[in-house]
């Protein structure tokens, strides 16, 4: 509005919006999420869990349950897990939706129902991922349609307990969740690549460079922005990682706990109210995600801006 | 297909080739993508003694009747779905608006603290919901906000994962030009990120919008914390329920329909929004 | 009654379940819509009022509080309530009234533990809620009645009128489950639930040569014939049990205390069950589904080839698919005979809540409804419960026109009420839940090869101490 200010002023008369802006979103966060999380991490110091109706605690009880479930073996445990199921569902994830975010971009290929095919894709994403994973669960059963499939085709001959089996066990979660949000990962792709200014194609293709070339060259380098974004999300969702293999493994992380991840080991302490080690869990949890975004970020910065 | 493409002398794989590998992977993709849906239908079409007996590609005839069930059960099913709806609704609209001005801020204005705020949002970003779980419900409690919709929507306004989205999408379609612009002509910062910015973000606000109505639609985790009175439910704890029911009632017949009832708002959510994004409104406006 | 879900596929939300408990919603506020409500003397709704209806269907006196608070899982209670209460009338699906008290039904499901969470939440405060959201009353299910009975919210019986001879006709193990420490009664049930062995005929007929109760029993009658018997059904083709869990409550229910002085113990009984299950899943004569999952009640139905199932009335009547015209239960296809061993399995308890403004009406309740014969005959012959009657049930099971047309028209309820005599249930401990459901996942993993007995029983001692960290081992 007013013009006829100086330049440095109304830079700083600009700049305090950028405050007011940030209004909304700082003072719900720190309502709705500061608040909490200060109370669980105070939590995490203290011993307290009923017993049947009788409150034990809370006794001030320093770093022990920390010490607990680190010395028990617990903690890497189930983070080894986690991050072995993420990873064995996350590779295949970001290829196949690079591949087809690709795809749908390359002018030549010209994908017939395009717009089919991306509106699908989405489409797991829609369904509960506890009722995805009843389904899943009656389907894997021992009585299940898979296995008499299998022994039909003569592949085997007595049903093959999936999730009594490490390798299978994880397959499933991470099948699970690849099919669930590779989806969501192509669309995101497709959106940035939208931002990408098409003049760049053109040129690209008048230069005569291959499709593969221009995917690597030019698609991929601008979409860093947003991969970065997926992959960071992807890791908080892995770390996150709840429903599926609770459903299909009923709690327990069958076989011997090798799929349970850290939510499961988490809702374990909650179930019981023990809200000292369920506190522990979680402050671990936010530590370790911290560190792994940390890394991924890094990573990922670094190497744009050298 | 028969037309060879003029400029077809490419490395790799010839066009045709490239389009095969394409349609039969796609056509794969959709097959696993749209079988649960047929399978979700299938089982909602079955008897509870059907679904007992095992798995079938064929469809029965009890949709009706179990559609009855559960009209006419219980669950106050249709109230679960308004309640569902508004909640996520909601929550879409807030959090997309909000994390785009958030973003804003941060990508348009140079400040003191920005760095700072910056980083501390994307720290934050990494927490689970479970972390903060048990401090949430007590503070709710404290502020006497159980049994209302308020905990479940407002918190989306604080969204980082959607603000970090906004903004690296911001990064590659809003340019500092077109706010430069705006100014010149004598926009207002609050009239330029309302009528300028907000429309070239349409294609994030999108996407950002179906996820978030999606995830809140099918949230169980945050709502039972909080709601527990009948006629304040949402459609998955009311799922949950009907899971829950005693053996003399228990249905899964009935559970299925209501999973299907439950996926085709959504669905039509979807096919609603995902036609902006595909439309890809935002080439151009960066040009402009 | 030992809730049938797949407590697992449901669990999904298993966090947020559980964390109910920890916030503070009261209960739903009374504001039953009482404005169409009819005359105080309005028609008794259902048939089976009548006779008990003469006597006293008057509403409570007059300086009681003005609503009942009905806290339980299911709607089984409340069906029972309204079909049998005389003078109780339905409003809505959450409210009801008995005269002039509105009864307000707060239902949780019993996933999660979220039932008990609710519970746990509101008990120990209730004398000092407000009296109209005070509970009343409430129930509870045997594998943790005593986590509330041992404790002082609920009251003892004799303090709501309930002298020793109003429930002198109870099955004993039905007071003792609820009996605490001191030897207070503070709980009452309408269920007895012995169970028996289901065997199927057609098996029975092929392998054994006879589907004739005693005959088959001859076949079972021990734990030694019964794994016998397990080779030979194998060798024709059936599986003994569908899961090795099925014979669990068995041992279980014969066992000592599973907790003693603080540390876990596993019963030589336990061992013994443990031992024979391994030996049948090696042998491929049992298989290692959970209870309720597709893998057990495959054997439902013909083509399953499961020989037995070890259940109680409300198995028999409910749970096996008899409404599906493929399956045996359909067909009349199943027996009933005692089995190895004798055991009860589920059941539902009424405990009157400390603080409770309604003393009288909830003595009433428990009185009409589990002491009274005639009553009870009557849920007999509308909800085929096994009920908490000995005179009731030992005329029925003399009764010869009285059969089950799932046990293709046998009348079992002799052998029920034998059964039910012998059970003893004064083992109970507040960590019965959690030890068995621990204990049979373990167990699972030793059985399916995945771990040997010693590494399973570290991964059991483990989740039993997640759930209680008071234990040790």
């Amino acid at each position: 509005m007013a013009t006829e200010k100086k330049k440095t002023s109304q830079v700083v008369k600009y700049n305090k919006w950028g405050y007011i802006f940030l209004i909304p979103f700082v003072v719900v966060y720190l309502i709705f999420q500061m608040i909490p999380l200060i109370s669980t991490i105070y939590n995490s110091f203290f011993e307290n869990y009923m017993s049947g109706l009788k409150q034990i605690g809370p006794t001030w009880v320093g770093l022990q349950n920390y010490i607990t479930i680190f010395q028990n073996g617990d903690v890497p445990k189930y983070f080894g897990n986690t991050m072995v199921m993420w990873i064995a569902g996350f590779i295949p994830q970001i290829v196949l939706s690079l591949l087809l975010a690709a795809w749908f971009a390359d002018t030549r290929l010209r994908v017939k129902a395009s717009g089919f095919f991306k509106t699908v894709i989405y489409m797991p994403n829609l369904i509960m991922a506890s009722a995805f994973a009843m389904l899943f669960f009656t389907l894997f059963s021992e009585t299940g349609p898979i296995n008499s499939l299998l022994i039909q085709m003569g592949m085997i001959d007595t049903p093959y307990k999936f999730l009594s089996h490490v390798v299978s066990a994880r397959s499933l979660v991470a099948f699970m969740n690849c099919l669930m949000w590779f989806g969501n990962t192509t669309i995101l792709l497709m959106a940035g690549m939208m931002g990408i200014d098409n003049a760049l194609f053109e040129a690209a293709q008048v230069d005569g460079a291959t499709s593969t070339q221009v995917f690597f060259r030019i698609t991929l380098p601008l979409l860093r922005p947003i991969l970065l974004f997926v992959m960071i999300t992807s890791l908080i969702g892995g770390l996150q990682m709840f429903d599926v293999p609770q459903i299909l493994t009923n709690g327990e992380g069958t076989p011997m706990r090798q799929s349970m991840t850290m939510i499961m080991y988490l809702n374990k302490h909650l179930f019981s109210k023990n809200y000292g080690m369920a506190g522990a869990m979680s402050v671990f949890l936010f530590i370790i995600t911290g560190i792994l975004s940390l890394i991924v970020f890094k990573f990922s910065t670094s190497e744009s801006n050298d | 297909m028969p037309n060879e493409e003029y400029n077809d002398v490419e490395g790799g794989l010839g066009i045709i080739a490239r389009r095969v590998i394409a349609y039969i992977v796609l056509i794969l993709l959709t097959f696993l993508c749209l079988f649960w849906f047929y399978l979700l239908f299938i089982n909602s079409t079955r008897s509870h003694a059907e679904l007992n007996r095992g798995f079938t590609l064929m469809p029965s005839k009890y949709l009706v009747q179990n559609f009855n069930n559960v009209i006419h059960g219980t669950q106050p099913i249709m109230t679960g779905m308004r309640n569902s709806f508004l909640v996520a609704a909601l929550c879409a609209i807030l959090s997309t608006y909000f994390s785009a001005m958030t973003a804003y801020a941060i990508h348009v204005y140079d400040f003191k603290a920005k760095k700072a705020i910056f980083t501390f949002i994307l720290a934050v970003m990494m927490i689970p919901t479970q972390v903060t779980a048990l401090g949430f419900i007590k503070l709710i409690g404290n502020l006497k906000l159980m049994n209302s919709f308020i905990p479940l929507i407002v918190p989306s306004i604080a969204a980082p994962a959607t603000f970090y989205y906004m903004k690296q999408y911001m990064e590659s379609a809003l340019p500092h030009a077109i706010v430069e612009a705006a100014r010149i002509d004598g926009s207002s910062e609050w009239r330029t990120f309302n009528t300028i910015s907000l429309p070239i973000m349409k294609p994030a606000i999108a996407v950002q919008m179906i996820f978030t109505f999606v995830a809140n639609w099918n949230n169980y985790f945050t709502p039972a914390l909080v709601l527990s009175k009948d006629n304040m439910k949402t459609l998955p704890i009311l799922i949950a329920q009907l899971r829950a029911a005693d053996f003399l009632k228990f249905d899964m017949g009935q559970v299925y329909v209501t999973i299907a009832l439950s996926i085709a708002p959504v669905i039509i959510v979807y096919l609603f929004l995902s036609r902006s994004i595909v439309g890809g409104v935002a080439v151009g406006s960066v040009k402009g | 009654m030992k809730k049938k879900l797949l407590s697992s596929l449901l669990s999904v939300a298993m966090v947020s379940a559980l964390l109910v408990g920890c916030g503070s919603t009261a209960a739903p506020a009374a504001e039953a819509p009482a404005a169409e409500a009819p005359a105080a003397e309005a028609p008794a709704a259902e048939a089976p009022a009548a006779d008990a209806a003469a006597t006293d269907a008057a509403a409570p006196a007059a300086d009681e509080g003005k609503v009942l608070n009905i806290y339980c899982w299911n709607e089984e209670f409340k069906s029972r309530l309204t079909d049998h209460y005389p003078g109780y009338e339905e409003v809505d699906a959450t409210h009801g009234k008995i005269g002039d008290v509105d009864v307000v039904w707060t239902i949780t499901p019993s996933d999660d533990n979220a039932y008990q969470n609710k519970l746990d939440e509101v008990l120990p405060g209730n004398a000092d809620a407000a009296a109209d959201d005070r509970v009343d009353l409430f129930l509870v299910e045997a594998d943790y009645a005593l986590k509330y009975v041992d404790e002082d919210v609920t009251l003892p019986v004799a303090d709501l009128g309930i002298t020793d001879a109003d429930v002198a006709n109870q099955y004993q193990y039905t007071k003792d489950i609820v009996t605490d420490s001191t030897g207070k009664l503070k709980g009452v049930s309408w269920q007895g639930c012995p169970g028996v062995l289901i065997y199927n005929r057609e098996a029975a007929k092929e392998v054994l040569g006879s589907d004739d109760p005693d005959k088959v029993q001859e076949a079972v009658k021990d734990w030694d014939t019964f794994l016998a018997t397990a080779k030979k059904m194998k060798d024709a083709g059936y599986k003994m049990t569908a899961t090795a869990n099925d014979t669990y409550r068995v041992f279980s229910d014969n066992a000592g205390k599973v907790v003693e002085n603080g540390a876990i113990k596993v019963d030589d009984t336990i061992k013994k069950w443990v031992d024979m299950s391994k030996e049948m899943v090696d042998a491929g004569e049992t298989g290692t589904g959970d209870l309720w999952g597709d893998d057990w009640s495959a054997g439902f139905y013909p083509e399953g080839k499961v020989f037995c199932y070890f259940g109680p009335a409300w198995l028999i009547d409910f749970c096996m698919a008899a409404d599906d015209e493929a399956s045996i239960a359909h067909a009349g296809g199943w027996g009933a005979t005692t089995g190895p061993q004798g055991f009860s399995w589920g059941g539902t308890w009424i405990c009157a809540a400390n603080g409770t403004d309604n003393a009288s009406l909830v003595g009433d309740i428990m009185k009409k409804l589990t002491c009274t014969t005639d009553i009870m005959l009557d849920i007999v012959k509308a909800d085929n419960d096994f009920v908490n009657d000995k005179p009731a049930m030992e005329q029925m099971a003399a009764d010869t026109s009285y059969g089950d047309a799932v046990l293709g028209g046998q009348n079992a309820l002799a052998m029920f009420c034998a059964g039910a005599e012998k059970i003893d249930r004064s083992n109970m401990t507040i960590y019965d839940q959690g030890y068995t459901e621990s204990f049979q996942q373990a167990m699972k993993e030793y059985f399916e090869g995945n771990a040997t007995y010693e590494e399973a029983l570290d991964l059991f001692y483990t989740s039993v101490t997640e759930k209680y960290p008071e234990l040790t081992y």
